[in-house]
């Protein structure tokens, strides 16, 4: 499954690295749904191969960790977690 | 992509591990349909690698390179001890569910270098043991045998999580 973009309110550049089974990345992608912000999503679970070391890799720049969910913003700032209130922060 | 899990499969697991964790004095987290959500992320995972990784990890699919995560994970306790929930916040502290302790984002541990704790063999007796002890990685039961069990009688980790501990 290639990236999937939710339109919405331009907030900027958002990208979330999520898990198709993390209840967490699940939390965090209806919180963005439901304040209606545009954004890119990925779950990186259901990619294989060449697709998904990309993505790891692209995912380890924002986050050593490489933990899910990972919210990118911008290109800049990252909250890796489900941080209810710092992402509404980060929206304002 | 792998099925859903269905509802009954999910109702057995959710049974299963809320037996177990009373049994090892272990709480699920009470929250039901978050729990529930987690046990269908550890049927799929089951269904997709063949061993119930943590839905809140990207497992390789290497079963010997995921050991570590495969659920109840080798962080569960630790990180019960010190945020009240595991990583995914399947298993939640008696204070979590006591409503003495909100449950917060917990970091990920995995893969951070673990200070080395003292050492604790050094303490000038020299112990002769007729059986080796080994160590479940999962919930720190020992036992004294030629081999480690097959299934830890505490958390039911499978034999390959013990190490050797004397």
């Amino acid at each position: 499954m290639a990236r999937v973009t939710v339109t919405g309110k331009n907030k900027g550049d958002i990208l979330l690295f999520a898990l198709s089974t993390c209840v967490w990345c699940g939390k965090t992608k209806k919180l963005l749904d439901d304040l209606g912000v545009a954004y890119t999503y990925e779950y990186v679970d259901l990619l294989t191969g060449g697709e998904r070391d990309a993505a790891v890799q692209e995912l380890s720049k924002w986050n050593p960790s490489k933990s899910f969910p990972t919210l990118v913003f911008n290109n800049d700032k990252t909250i890796v977690g489900f941080r209810e209130a710092e992402i509404k922060e980060a929206l304002k | 992509m792998t099925e859903k899990p269905g509802t009954r499969a999910v109702d057995r697991l959710y049974e299963t591990l809320d037996a177990d964790a009373r049994q090892g004095g272990y709480n699920l987290n009470p929250e039901a349909e978050f729990t529930r959500s987690l046990v269908e992320g550890l049927l799929t995972n089951t269904a997709r690698y063949g061993y119930q990784a943590c839905p809140c990890r990207l497992a390789s699919g290497e079963r010997a390179q995921d050991l570590d995560i495969i659920c109840p994970c080798d962080y569960r306790d630790p990180d019960l001890n010190d945020y009240g929930a595991c990583f995914c916040a399947l298993y939640v502290s008696a204070e979590v569910l006591q409503g003495k302790r909100k449950l917060g984002s917990v970091p990920e541990r995995r893969g951070k270098l673990v200070e080395k704790k003292e050492d604790i063999t050094g303490c000038g007796a020299l112990i002769k043991l007729s059986q080796p002890v080994w160590r479940c990685k999962v919930c720190g039961y020992l036992c004294g045998r030629e081999e480690p069990p097959e299934v830890c009688p505490i958390c039911k980790a499978s034999k390959e999580r013990f190490e050797r501990f004397v």
